[in-house]
């Protein structure tokens, strides 16, 4: 047992990451567990976003289902799974099943440079970022596919709107992202780099996240890419493709069940993959706030011990809504089944204050952390703004975005070489 | 192309339509849709995305409420005018009573009239809550629904606790009330009114400079005074186009004489500007109830109305500012219990037809905003 | 990438011949990968997979939506087709195999660059003073192309 833990521990512990070291089983294994992860992250934000919509919306939301409406989800996807799978009469078969896959596939692979940590992505390539941005390029080509396949007019236009607003948001978002590549390459060798880790280490060695670089070029960079990739991913308030109220309906019009739930776990999963790229180009990956100037060995142990104190602070909040719920005999099982899940969550929490796993478990806290903060603005942005008009949507893309981006591109280079230009122009021409 | 805009409101075919304009979609909002606010037909002319021309067909909710009036007693009419706007149902209450009691030549008393008030701009906030929800629900932005019927729901109380119902209230009686204030009615109006402005504040906050809604509304369905009155249009859409015409004030009836509030007029008469006369309105009410409450007079509740009602040969019309417009009733008595003719003038029966000007040169898109904005209910536009 | 490409052009479907361009793009892109030219790879994917063939379906599904694409293939002059294609293939091969020059064509140690030099290089190539030789084709071709955009908008432009 105790050859299994530490052979477990040599393999973290590694400096490389399991592609990198060409290890098939271990990036088998990474691989599973973003995987599965990934779905409970999807499944966590179904529930959530119902819950603090309905909060923001002055309601409750799902609480029958569960003890507040844990078991939502779980009852969601069961019944997607055991709906009926209708298929369009003049739908072209093999494109209609062909569609789901293309966009859930697209938005899946891209987790595979996700850093969670310095050596635990599934393999760190050195064009990360071109990766994923081209990856997610892939899933429009599915929604434009979709949209064909279920061989009506409506869908077919909400999806070529669909496509066309996220193609144009790729635009500003690529622009945004080269600036903040840009700023990769002001460590001391001069050398930037694409791979996702590399850019999380060059904010390290420089000090600071690059939100705060160059101030205020780096926060106009992440609003660009904030703003865009709310827009990439046909969220509000740019869901006018998707929107019930209008008259062209969305492109999963056509999809049910098991179909429209991939598309519904493709868009989850695009969110959190965009939100992963913003996390790691601007606000530090993985690095817990102020890595240079907290450091040492208190500082690590202060740190360290958030992970185990956010599980016990949501085991607290499910105990008190124990002692809270109604003392009806009929809610006897939900109250037994919400102590049970403070329960587990409390014994999580206490295993993330064991040492071992403390230190090791901190990178992905600290990303996935970052990550939901970005999940709960995509939530309060659709509770908050009413939705744009297709011409204005694209307006604000083309017009307002994308100049933006590329006056930020140049003025990020600009002030970035200043000391090489100054250099040049004191020099002087000889 | 001609600018649709120039085009009279019955020219529904361009004329110079050549076959190349082949690419002309004819596409039907059918009554059942999610946001025409009832069963109303909306058929649009499209060219891309631009609507070219509208047509409505309305009549999904005809229930011959006025034929039906023809076999009621005054008495027993009352109850079925509640049901034509059934947002605002104290506002066609109270028009109804008074064109009676101008029929009958008889004055509710102070008492009756002061509660009255209140009871009408009470619901009037109501109308305009609602119609704030589903106007911003269509749009886009779905929390400020949950918001105003949550704090709608203090009306409805107040409603609940004074006639036992909550939307058709029947409240008002010919000559007067039914019912006596009930105890704690002052206490809880008052306690409304504190309540509700800042709600009103919090309703703004989220929408009035929020610079997605401005883009939505601002420029979108405009229409001129001009057209306005040539049309027929009243209420918030006319104030909203410039034009200071308000029956409280032009034609006053049921005491609004003694009450100090202000009328808002928009300037340009497109969505925003609707949006803002509306959400002005909801605070004058609040000064209206205010200054109301302060000052009920004691007294009888109820004129000297004779229990057989016979009103004398003759007809009326009497129109009051109901919260989507003028409201009128015309009646014709030959002077027996029953009316000969009762016809209504509903508010969004004439707005509509400002429809059809309002969205042409808009895109599809707007014509939902524009819908809202107009603030109809299929329950008086079909009566 | 050799079966996108006989699906591309066997499929009677448009669509379905557009999505096979699609498998043989991202194929050519696993080509690039080959080379260890990862830059050029991942450039690939975001540009033709992603973009210009998005293009091409919107292309495809706007304008043929009316008229039911079950056309059936047929080309009269298959005959000449295969006889020129297996002479251009035989050219091809006998270049490669028998000319010195063709011969150090694709011998495996030129690859010499590690992966991770394939950005570095193309940016040397492009941007260095005096290295780089394409900086000025690199802009004329991105100009051509804004002025066929400009030239494209112009031509379908109506006032919305």
């Amino acid at each position: 047992m105790h050859e299994l833990v530490q052979y477990i521990q040599s393999y973290l512990d590694s400096p490389f990451t399991p592609g990198g070291a060409g290890n098939i089983f271990w990036a088998t294994v990474y691989i599973l567990l973003v995987f599965v992860g990934l779905s409970v992250a999807v499944i966590a934000m179904n529930w959530l976003e119902r819950k603090i919509l309905a909060h923001m919306q002055v309601r409750l939301g799902p609480m029958r289902v569960g003890p507040h409406g844990l078991l939502q989800p779980i009852a969601d996807a069961l019944k997607l799974l055991l709906k009926e799978d209708i298929i369009p009469a003049e739908a072209d078969a093999v494109v209609f099943w062909v569609a789901p896959f293309i966009v859930v596939l697209a938005a899946f692979t891209v987790f595979v440079v996700v850093p969670f940590g310095p050596t635990h992505a599934i393999t760190d390539m050195n064009i990360g970022i071109l990766f994923m941005l081209g990856v997610s390029s892939l899933s429009v080509l599915g929604i434009v596919t979709a949209g064909w396949a279920s061989n009506s007019h409506y869908p077919l236009i909400g999806a070529l709107r669909s496509s066309a607003q996220m193609v144009s948001y790729e635009v500003a978002m690529g622009l945004a992202v080269v600036s903040a590549i840009m700023m990769t390459s002001l460590n001391e060798e001069g050398q930037g780099t694409l791979s996702m880790i590399g850019i999380v280490e060059a904010q390290k060695a420089q000090g600071e996240w690059f939100l705060f670089k160059f101030f205020p070029l780096g926060i106009i960079a992440f609003a660009i890419f904030a703003i865009a990739m709310v827009a990439e991913t046909n969220r509000a308030p740019f869901d006018l493709p998707e929107a019930e109220s209008e008259l062209t309906a969305g492109f999963h019009t056509e999809y049910s069940g098991f179909r429209w739930s991939l598309f519904f776990l493709a868009e989850y999963s695009a969110m959190i993959a965009v939100s992963s790229i913003a996390v790691t180009l601007w606000l530090g990956g993985w690095l817990h706030p102020f890595p240079n100037a907290l450091n040492g060995a208190t500082w690590d142990l202060v740190f360290s011990l958030f992970p185990g104190i956010t599980f016990l602070f949501l085991a607290g909040m499910c105990f008190y809504s124990t002692v809270r719920m109604p003392k009806h005999p009929l809610f006897r099982i939900q109250t037994i089944g919400l102590a049970g899940f403070g329960a587990v969550l409390a014994v999580i929490g206490l295993i993330l204050f064991v040492p071992g796993v403390r230190v090791r478990v901190q990178d992905v806290f600290w990303f996935s952390a970052k990550v939901a903060g970005f999940m709960y603005l995509y939530i309060w942005y659709r509770g908050t703004f009413p939705r744009y008009r297709f011409d204005q949507l694209m307006k604000v893309g083309w017009k307002v975005l994308l100049p933006t981006g590329l006056a930020l591109l140049i003025v990020t280079a600009l002030v970035g070489m200043r000391t090489e230009i100054w250099a040049a122009i004191a020099g002087g021409p000889r | 192309m001609t600018d649709p805009k120039t085009l009279s409101p019955l020219d529904l075919d361009t004329p110079d339509k050549t076959f190349l304009d082949a690419n002309e979609l004819v596409i039907n909002m059918g009554p059942q849709h999610p946001a025409t606010h009832g069963v109303l037909r909306v058929i649009l002319r499209l060219d891309g995305e631009k609507v070219m021309g509208l047509e409505c067909v309305i009549g999904y909710l005809h229930r011959g409420v006025e034929k039906i009036a023809e076999n009621r007693t005054y008495t027993m009419f009352n109850p079925y005018v509640d049901r034509m706007d059934y947002v605002a149902a104290v506002s066609n209450g109270l028009g109804y009573c008074e064109a009676v009691e101008k029929l009958l030549n008889v004055e509710a008393p102070a008492r009756a009239q002061y509660i009255r008030v209140i009871l009408t701009e009470l619901n009037r906030i109501a109308s305009h809550q609602l119609w704030l929800g589903t106007h911003a629900l269509d749009i886009g932005a779905i929390t400020p629904l949950f918001y105003t019927f949550r704090d709608r729901e203090e009306i409805l109380k107040i409603f609940e606790k004074y006639c036992g119902a909550r939307l058709t209230t029947h409240a008002f009686r010919i000559g007067g009330l039914q019912y006596e204030a009930y105890d704690g009615f002052e206490k809880d109006v008052r306690n409304f009114v504190a309540f509700v402005k800042p709600k009103i504040d919090e309703y703004e906050e989220l929408l009035t400079t929020n610079r997605i809604w401005l883009e939505r509304t601002k420029g979108v369905g405009t229409i001129s005074g001009k057209d306005c009155i040539a049309l027929g249009v009243t209420g918030p859409v006319l104030r909203a186009s410039g034009v200071k015409w308000d029956i409280r004030k032009a034609l006053p009836y049921a005491n609004y004489r003694n009450f100090d509030f202000e009328i808002p007029t928009g300037e340009n008469g497109d969505t925003y500007d609707r949006y803002i006369v509306r959400m002005i309105e909801m605070r004058q009410s609040l000064r209206i109830i205010e200054q109301a409450v302060k000052g009920i007079p004691g007294g009888p509740i109820m004129a000297k109305v004779p229990k057989v009602m016979k009103p004398p040969v003759g007809e009326v019309y009497h129109s009051i500012e109901a919260p989507k417009g003028e409201l009128g009733y015309f009646i014709v008595s030959d002077g027996s219990t029953q009316p000969y003719r009762v016809r209504v003038r509903p508010p969004s029966f004439v707005n509509l037809q400002a429809l059809d000007l309002m969205c042409r040169g808009q895109l599809v898109a707007d014509v939902i905003a524009v819908i809202g904005t107009l603030d109809i209910v299929l329950g008086e536009v079909d009566r | 990438m050799i079966v996108g490409g006989i699906l591309v052009i066997t499929r009677k479907n448009a669509v379905h011949s557009a999505l096979a361009l699609i498998s043989t793009l991202l194929a050519q892109a696993g080509l690039y990968l080959m080379l260890y030219a990862p830059f050029v790879a991942g450039v690939q994917i975001i540009l033709y997979a992603g973009g210009i063939m998005v293009l091409f379906l919107f292309v495809i599904m706007l304008i043929s939506i009316e008229r039911n694409m079950k056309e059936r293939q047929f080309n009269r002059q298959w005959l000449v087709g295969i006889i020129a294609a297996a002479a251009l293939g035989g050219l091809f091969i006998a270049v490669y195999t028998t000319t010195t020059r063709g011969r150090t064509l694709f011998i495996e140690g030129r690859m010499a660059y590690g992966e991770n030099q394939n950005t570095q290089m193309i940016a040397n190539l492009l941007f260095d003073r005096r290295a780089g030789t394409y900086m000025f084709a690199f802009e004329i071709a991105s100009l051509l192309l804004l002025v066929a955009i400009i030239g494209a908008v112009v031509m379908a432009k109506k006032r919305i």
